[in-house]
């Protein structure tokens, strides 16, 4: 039974060295790398400092795109309440476009402006990304028919 | 008609259900044949009921009958035979169908290849498996009925989400669910274990083919789902650990740990209740992935429905399924007898290892992907936790896992001779040095970490083929001698060889793509030329072409090498009218060493926003995937673990000795 006992302990030993390894790294990972959600009216607010992570919502704002000559875009994201200036370079989501609601990860610049690594918008017509929709909702702006907004009555038949 | 009769045999398979989950159980409670042999007849009558089911929602959708809600919500009479078919399971309620259907198959196929297994058992496997079905068929019936009508019936349907209009889609879900759906013969065996309370070798025994089918159907449903997100969202990448493809990967790993505890379960009998532990939690993240994907918790193309009703039915049952399980775990499984104690340097001890990384590593999955559901649900704030988390927590648990793997192989059971062991892998590790040298030395000497993966690659693929070569004393003895010791290997040994090779091969693709994958955004205009990675690049012009329910504009690239033409591509937008939702088709030209990928974006003044990647050797991790889902089917075929193996034991002496 001895063996047995050592074989445990050698286990346990394993166990807890893996495991606080493991946390270690979570640990670190979560302090750099997780980014916040916040809405256009929180960074008006000045709520927030230049140079973390984030990631926005909201609406593409009504004639505020407008595209670089070196394939960048600029655009304004709007909770409604207020706005923000994105400043992206890359490939833009198949859907995205004026009065859509998009979600941008990225890093707020000393100007104000926010400099996005990834757009992402609505996967379709039927669906608003769901930090959109409460942005909205806090904002004050939120029309039930923004969710439901594809053809016909199909989402009210049930 | 048909439409009804889907429905009514729906229901009447939740009715078989209810009782194959119980009569069997009071059958073997009360020492009666007769009630625990109706569990087979219940899992063959539920197989067929469900058939039933489905062909009727495929018939409705293949017909165009939009009187059904389903089929009008997800379906469009100009769509592609193709689509109306795989979109039977593009929609949440269709998937649940086919959910059901694969567990039934799974309870049939349990009946039928189990008529060996002692009748108890056998019966309580079955009544846990009607059991899961009855959870999931109430929660079809109650709050996701495919079969619901509409009436009036409308004239069209809504189309079903461009993106999910792929052959990819074909094949994608089903071999997911085969897979997901495959884990609960895992967790049925370990609950009728701890019912019975005995789990010994042979119980591994009838375990394993099961683990591993599902095992091989989650692997290439895992790769499928990569590959789709790799040519159809067009953002150059394979992976980009969404909660969508985390859900599908916790699996996975915990099922990958479950394949080899059960290895140590049945050459040697001991890790009992790690075993049965690990089954539960393998099918337990099936169900929670189930949860996430299903219940609109997560907001992705795979969630259909965000109608709360169903996500908390769902909770309720991924709770219960798991609540009972590990209550029944805590009771029954300190009176599991321990098993035969082995070394710290043994086979054992390095397949302990194998599953505490491939734990730890779940874990950290597991971390990465409820957290910020948990932070939100408590506090209110929205994080998201984005590749660089994981870059950072999986990938160097993955870095020993990847160390350990070749000895392991090679040690010895109940102790092992390490510096026996670490000679042998001599080569294996000239290799590993090589590789890394090589990457320094001519590709980039500023990227150490490429050099670690090649060099762990070089160390998998080279130390699993000498412990191959080892088994075969290849280049010891003569030629023919070494050939007549492969053929005669057990399957399972050469398989596992296979599926390490498969592993290897899938680091080296990501190392490649993830160091050298090159990319460049521009604007071009018609006729313009641009160089990258030695390619020049003509976007030869933008033409608008129809496809069967969409317009699209197409441009055409040519990709030229010292002035030769080495491939021409066509990317496209398209624009689907019915669901008035545009998609990208990146284009690809994909080969061993290289994929090139070009995608086309928005009007830009006179020319068109294009994103062009080289993506180096990234074809070798679905070949990898590949390889290791052929490594679990050669495996699958061992003879030693078909099923119902302990009574034709004696026979396998006999079949051995007339080899030639």
């Amino acid at each position: 039974m001895r063996l047995r006992k050592r074989q445990r302990a050698l286990l346990v030993l394993l166990v807890v060295a893996l495991v606080g390894g493991a946390t270690a790294l979570v640990l670190a990972a979560l302090r750099d790398s997780i980014s916040f959600f916040v809405t256009p009216s929180q960074l008006a607010a000045g709520k927030v400092e230049p140079g973390r992570r984030l990631r926005i919502g909201g609406l593409v704002e009504a004639h505020s795109i407008v595209r670089e000559a070196d394939g960048s875009i600029r655009f304004r994201v709007t909770d409604t309440a207020a706005a923000v200036t994105v400043h992206y370079k890359g490939m833009l989501p198949d859907l995205f476009r004026e009065g859509q609601g998009v979600v941008a990860t990225g890093v707020l610049s000393a100007d104000g402006t926010f400099r996005a690594e990834e757009v992402l918008a609505r996967h379709d017509e039927r669906y608003m990304p769901r930090e959109v929709a409460d942005a909205l909702k806090e904002a004050g702006y939120w029309q039930d028919t923004a969710r439901g907004g594809g053809a016909g009555a199909g989402g009210d038949a049930r | 008609m048909t439409v009804e009769l889907g429905h009514f045999a729906l229901v009447l398979a939740f009715c078989v259900a209810i009782l194959q989950a119980i009569v069997p159980l009071v059958g073997v409670a009360r020492r009666d044949p007769v009630l625990a042999g109706l569990a087979p007849a219940a899992a063959a009558a539920q197989f067929l009921l469900l058939t039933l089911a489905f062909a009727a929602l495929v018939r409705a959708h293949l017909a165009d009958d939009f009187s059904v809600l389903n089929v009008y919500e997800n379906s469009h009479s100009t769509k592609p035979v193709l689509y109306k078919f795989a979109g039977v399971w593009g929609n949440h309620e269709g998937s649940l169908v086919l959910w059901v259907w694969i567990l039934a198959l799974f309870g049939f196929a349990i009946a039928l290849a189990g008529r060996h297994l002692p009748m108890s058992f056998l019966a309580r496997v079955l009544a846990i498996q009607g059991l899961i079905g009855a959870g999931f068929l109430a929660f079809m019936l109650f709050t996701s009925n495919a079969f619901e009508r509409l009436y009036p019936a409308p004239a069209d349907g809504r189309g079903l989400n461009p993106i999910l209009q792929d052959p990819g889609l074909a094949f994608h879900p089903p071999m997911l669910y085969l897979g997901y759906v495959g884990f609960s013969t895992a967790y049925s065996f370990a609950m009728a274990a701890l019912l019975e309370g005995r789990v010994d070798a042979s119980w591994a025994r009838w375990l394993r083919p099961w683990v591993l089918a599902a095992w091989v159907a989650l692997t290439l449903g895992i790769a499928l789902g990569s590959w789709w997100a790799y040519y159809e969202l067009g953002w150059g990448g394979y992976w980009f650990w969404d909660p969508v493809e985390n859900a599908s990967f916790m699996p996975w790993l915990a099922g990958t740990a479950l394949l080899h505890s059960a290895i140590v379960l049945e050459k040697r009998g001991t890790l009992k209740n790690w075993t049965i532990l690990l089954a539960i939690l393998t099918f337990a993240l099936s169900l929670l992935g189930t949860f996430l994907v299903r219940s609109g918790v997560l907001t992705s193309v795979h969630a259909f429905a965000s109608d709360p009703s169903r996500g908390i039915f769902i909770l309720a049952l991924l709770l219960s399924a798991v609540g009972g399980s590990f209550a029944l775990y805590a009771w029954r499984a300190p009176a599991m007898q321990g098993g035969p104690t082995f070394a710290p340097i043994s086979r054992e001890a390095a397949l302990v290892l194998n599953n505490l990384l491939l734990g730890t590593a779940t874990a950290t999955v597991f971390l990465g992907t409820l957290y910020p559901l948990a932070l939100e649900a408590v506090s209110g704030e929205k994080i998201s936790v984005g590749p660089p988390y994981f870059d950072a927590t999986f990938v160097p648990l993955m870095v020993p896992l990847l160390l350990a793997l070749p000895v392991g192989t090679m040690l010895a059971w109940k102790r092992g001779d390490l510096a026996g062991v670490l000679q042998r892998l001599g080569l294996a590790a000239a290799a590993a040095i090589a590789a890394a040298l090589l990457q320094l030395a001519l590709v980039d000497p500023r990227a150490p970490l490429a050099a670690l993966g090649f060099a762990l690659a070089a160390w998998v693929v080279v130390g699993s083929l000498s412990e191959l070569a080892g088994r075969i004393a290849l280049f010891r003895v003569p030629l023919s001698h070494s050939l007549r010791r492969l053929l005669g290997l057990p399957r399972s040994a050469i398989a596992a060889t296979i599926a390490h090779l498969g592993l290897g091969l899938i680091v080296v693709g990501i190392t490649a793509s993830a160091a050298g994958r090159v990319e460049k955004i521009l604007v071009m205009r018609p006729g313009e030329t641009t160089e990258i990675a030695g390619f020049e690049v003509r976007l030869v012009g933008i033409s608008e072409v129809r496809g069967p329910n969409y317009t699209a504009e197409r441009a055409t690239f040519e990709a030229r090498r010292d002035g030769q033409l080495v491939a021409t591509l066509h990317s496209e937008k398209r624009f689907f009218p019915v669901e008035r939702q545009m998609t990208t088709e990146a284009g690809i030209d994909s080969s061993l060493l290289r994929d090139l990928y070009f995608v086309i974006g928005d009007r830009n003044g006179e020319g068109w926003t294009v994103r062009l990647y080289v993506n180096p050797l990234v074809f070798w991790i679905w070949g990898g995937a590949g390889i290791m889902a052929v490594g679990g089917l050669l495996s699958l075929a061992d003879r030693r673990l078909r099923v119902g193996a302990p009574a034709r034991l004696p026979a396998r002496g006999l079949v051995a000795g007339t080899r030639p």
